[in-house]
């Protein structure tokens, strides 16, 4: 399996398309020193700015797992006490959803929209500054509530009401704003990447010739402007209710603890595709690159990702099966989610049927592709599972429900992001990641990863409720292997800063056309990508896509 | 180094799944009720299904990883895109879920359907016990875990039941249907036994319903499903059921009990008595927030020991516990506790921990208070 890396791809219509780079060197005048970064309108800049954001909050959010899976390596209370517990799991959940995943494709889709649509920047370079630098704020304070009195939010990273409110530790209101101004965030962020999709497509550029990661990600920024909102709705309500003396969801003043479920899910099963449909992008763009293959049933998986994106607003009461929904609601939304396994299926057949009769190498990349195809369907078998709804009254708020929802964050998301780190580090750093360190944390990572989540199925359907810091002693082998497979999943994470810090150090040159398959517009540019590109769009009138 | 740390991990794996191969509980228990049965019949239709068809795909996938290696040569092919064979993907997975959600549905309305039951129970969610209620029989009673504080803490050996025992499990008889009316008394609780395939939410504001009807005698434990605080993993379930004629004995025998515990309301307790007997109601209901010590967790929970605005206020401090602090964690006590242990905890509390009041509250106080 040695990596096929090309000799020295020719430059193909690059230096017809980018401008000369002599034509930029005098443009090169901006700051020197911190203010550059704190200042930065480009988006290459800005999308660095988010990776490197996402890759210190997977790594604090991943301590917190550490600390987590420690407690629970043994039944009994052996490191830390039940309160601190809490705080661990649900800023976890908290950091790894808003802080590590979501910030993570916001910089790939900084970076690489632009390139791969041919435009020069993104539509509102100031907005972008401004939606970057709101988050490491609002990450500092969420993270500043743990040193607060009472301590930091412990009701889990759903913060259901009343616990949340009524029986919250008096730093809630801190975690409120803070989780704002992320989603304030995201929702520039989102309007930013529509603007640029939509108007800065180079001339020629249909919506249909674009790459599925431009399509994918076109699709979550609709979704994140839908229900951001109401993310922020709830959250304000919650406010009110702690400072102000209302009772959205206080029983005792009137209020409807289930309202406040239904708010909450109505923008977090689309969430989580937001975390997943750019994944699916990734994925569709790098395994045709290394099955040399064209990506089959382009057309259908843009559909696919649409109909899953309707879908999703369509089944949030599945997370709320146990709460006393009458029979009519618990049908509509068991059968809508199962119609999502149909899409879903669809994008996995046509990964499958792209790598059939293909020309296939296994360069790091499409490692982690490939894990992400397999892995990523377990978690949408056990999906499939948890949405027939008799069944759900079984696995609902167990370790089944945790190890269902890991294996497509985890092997899922995250192994798409460094997917694309490893896919794009050479156009970013014009150096190769060292493969042979990369093929180390692939395979650590992948035997982590299994050995972690794989025995939470058992546990859930033995019986162990999630969010518990003890559990009975039936389920002591399945922690155990879980902590020892969350510590190897864990620590192999330093292998990929190491890759990182080294490709940007230095390496082997990468050409233009870093991979030999790889036929999208950014391939076209030299690598490094110069700071400033496709300051003359491409003409890309009678270009054959695809 | 690196290698050291895989072998480790791996031997480690190895040894700890063949341990738990050995022992049972690898897959959801079947039960003992006719809709347990179903659940779990269900739960493994979709799991052969899931199982058939990852065996099709990712051996399709595999092959192809394997068969068009480029390293073995492989020259890619030029089609993609096929309407045939992306209608046949999309409609057979359709068709196979169609013929899924007949029985799925089939066994939801019959899990829905509470009426005809011949036992109703009141369960209140408290953080973080069980309060169980026989409805029409005048019979309530806390569950607390029963598992002491040094196993958890690890000082004692772990019993067999660890953190799925209770003082008092909620009885109750084989063969006939049982409704079980779910709500909370602060936050959310979750009702689960899985051999009973129960597991409803206990929502403040609402009352929820399910049913079950336990074919066999025994006892069957579960645990609050949601997360409800910070002692979520301490408050089991356990229920016991028995035949109807062991039951009937019990039921009478309860009665008889709930009776005695509640007498003495009119009598004269003395100060000794009523700190006696507060220490006990103290330590199980009151301790999980303001600690055995009485100094609570602030600014959650406040301390009680030393707390000068209680032990200035005598009629303040019976309020706070008779009906509870609106908009605050701490519950009205007035319906779960006779006026014996309420006048009894406060006494307690108010010449605990050095709280020298004095003070004593008589059970007629409280009486007169709640029931004027």
């Amino acid at each position: 399996m040695a990596p096929n890396l090309p000799p020295k791809a020719p430059l193909e219509h690059s230096q017809s398309v980018a401008g000369s780079p002599a034509a930029h060197e005098e443009e090169h005048h901006y700051r020197s020193g911190p203010l550059r970064w704190l200042l930065t309108t480009n988006h290459k800049e800005i999308g660095t700015l988010y990776l490197i954001f996402s890759l210190s909050m997977f790594l604090i959010g991943g301590v917190m797992a550490l600390v987590v899976r420690l407690e629970l390596f043994q039944p009994g209370l052996q490191m830390v006490q039940p309160e601190f517990f809490n705080q661990m799991t649900t800023m976890h959940g908290l950091i790894m959803v808003f802080g590590a995943v979501m910030p993570a494709f916001v910089g790939l889709a900084n970076w690489m929209v632009p390139l791969q649509i041919g435009a020069p920047d993104m539509a509102l370079p100031r907005l972008n500054n401004f939606s970057f630098w709101l988050l490491p704020i609002a990450f500092t304070l969420l993270l500043a509530t743990l040193l607060m009195p009472g301590g930091g939010p412990n009701f889990g990273w759903t913060f259901y009401a009343p616990l949340s409110t009524t029986y919250a530790p008096p730093s809630t209101t801190f975690f409120i704003f803070a989780l704002h101004m992320a989603g304030i965030s995201s929702i520039l962020g989102a309007i930013n990447i529509i603007a640029t999709i939509l108007n800065l497509r180079a001339p020629g550029m249909r919506l249909m010739d674009m790459t599925l990661f431009v399509w994918t990600w076109l699709i979550t920024a609709f979704l994140l402007i839908a229900v951001m909102p109401v993310l922020a709705g709830v959250i304000t309500m919650m406010l009110l209710d702690i400072n102000f003396g209302t009772s959205f969801f206080n029983a005792a003043g009137g209020g409807d603890p289930v309202l406040f479920q239904h708010l909450f899910w109505f923008f977090g099963h689309p969430e989580v595709y937001i975390m997943i449909l750019p994944a699916f992008g990734i994925v569709s763009v790098i395994v045709p690159t290394f099955a040399r293959k064209r990506l089959f049933g382009y057309a259908s998986m843009v559909y696919a990702t649409a109909s899953i994106a309707i879908l999703s607003f369509l089944v949030w009461a599945h997370h709320m099966f146990a709460v006393g929904l009458p029979l009519v609601a618990e049908l509509f939304f068991m059968y809508t989610t199962m119609l999502i396994a149909v899409p879903t299926g669809v994008k996995v057949f046509n990964w499958i049927t792209t790598l059939f009769r293909g020309s296939i190498t296994f360069e790091t990349p499409m490692l982690f592709a490939l894990a992400f195809i397999v892995l990523f369907t377990i978690g949408g078998f056990s999906g499939l599972m948890l949405a027939i709804a008799p069944a759900d009254f079984q696995y609902h708020d167990t370790y089944f429900v945790v190890a269902h929802f890991h294996y497509v964050l985890v092997p899922g998301a995250v192994f798409s992001i460094m997917a694309a780190v490893y896919y794009w580090l050479p156009k970013w750093t014009g150096h190769y990641p060292d493969e042979r360190i990369g093929r180390w944390h692939f395979w650590l990572s992948v035997i982590g990863v299994n050995l972690l989540f794989f025995p939470m199925h058992f546990a859930g359907l033995a019986g162990m409720p999630r969010r518990i810091p003890d559990y009975a002693l039936q389920f002591a082998d399945f922690n155990m292997a879980s902590s020892i497979g969350g510590f190897l999943f864990g620590f192999s994470q330093l292998l990929f800063v190491w890759v990182i810090v080294k490709c940007v150090r230095g390496g082997a040159k990468a050409p233009a056309k870093a991979w030999e398959g790889a036929s999208d517009l950014e391939w076209t540019l030299p690598s490094p990508a110069p700071l400033h590109t496709f300051e003359t769009p491409p003409d890309l009138r009678g270009f054959k896509f695809h | 180094m690196r290698k050291m740390l895989v072998l480790a991990a791996l031997m480690a794996s190895v040894t700890g799944l063949s341990r738990a191969a050995r022992a049972a509980g690898w897959n959801m228990p079947v039960g003992v009720t006719e809709v347990s049965r179903d659940v779990y019949g269900l739960h493994m239709v979709i799991f052969w299904i899931c199982v058939i068809i990852g065996v099709i795909v990712f051996g399709i996938m595999f092959y192809s990883l394997f068969r068009y290696r480029r390293s073995k040569g492989a020259q890619a092919a030029h089609f993609h895109e096929h309407t045939t064979v992306e209608v046949f993907w999309t409609a057979i997975p359709l068709l196979i879920l169609v013929a899924m959600a007949i029985p799925a549905t089939a066994t939801l309305k019959d899990m829905y359907d509470a009426s005809e039951a011949e036992l109703d129970v009141m369960v209140t969610g408290h953080q973080w016990r069980w309060h169980y209620h026989y409805m029409g029989e005048d019979i309530t009673f806390f569950s607390n875990l029963d598992t002491p504080r040094e196993q958890i803490d690890g000082t004692a050996e772990k019993g067999e039941n660890y953190l799925l025992e209770v003082d008092q499990p909620l009885v109750l008889p084989v063969g006939r249907k049982v409704r079980l009316l779910m709500t909370s008394s602060d936050v959310i609780h979750s009702w689960w036994v899985p051999d009973l395939a129960v597991k409803k939410d206990a929502v403040p504001g609402f009352v929820n319903e399910a049913w079950t009807r336990i074919d066999e005698p025994g006892i069957y434990r579960g645990q609050c499903a949601e997360l409800c605080g910070k002692d979520h993993a301490f408050m089991p379930v356990v229920v016991q059921a028995m035949e109807q004629e062991a039951f009937d004995t019990w039921l009478a025998e309860r009665k008889q009990e709930a009776a005695a515990a509640a007498s003495g309301v009119d009598r004269e307790w003395k100060l000794e008595e009523l700190v006696e007997r507060g220490e006990k109601v103290y330590g199980s209901i009151c301790a999980s927030c303001h600690q055995a010590d009485g100094q609570g967790t602030p600014p959650t929970f406040p301390a009680l020991a030393g707390n000068q605005a209680m032990m200035d206020d005598l009629d303040w401090h019976i309020d706070v516990v008779v009906n509870g602090v609106s908009g605050s964690a701490m519950a009205a006590f007035s319906g779960t506790l006779n006026p014996v242990d309420l006048a009894a905890v406060i006494t307690y509390e108010r010449n605990a921990w050095g709280n020298e009041t004095g003070d004593v509250v008589q059970p007629a106080e409280i009486q007169a208070l709640i029931d004027p």
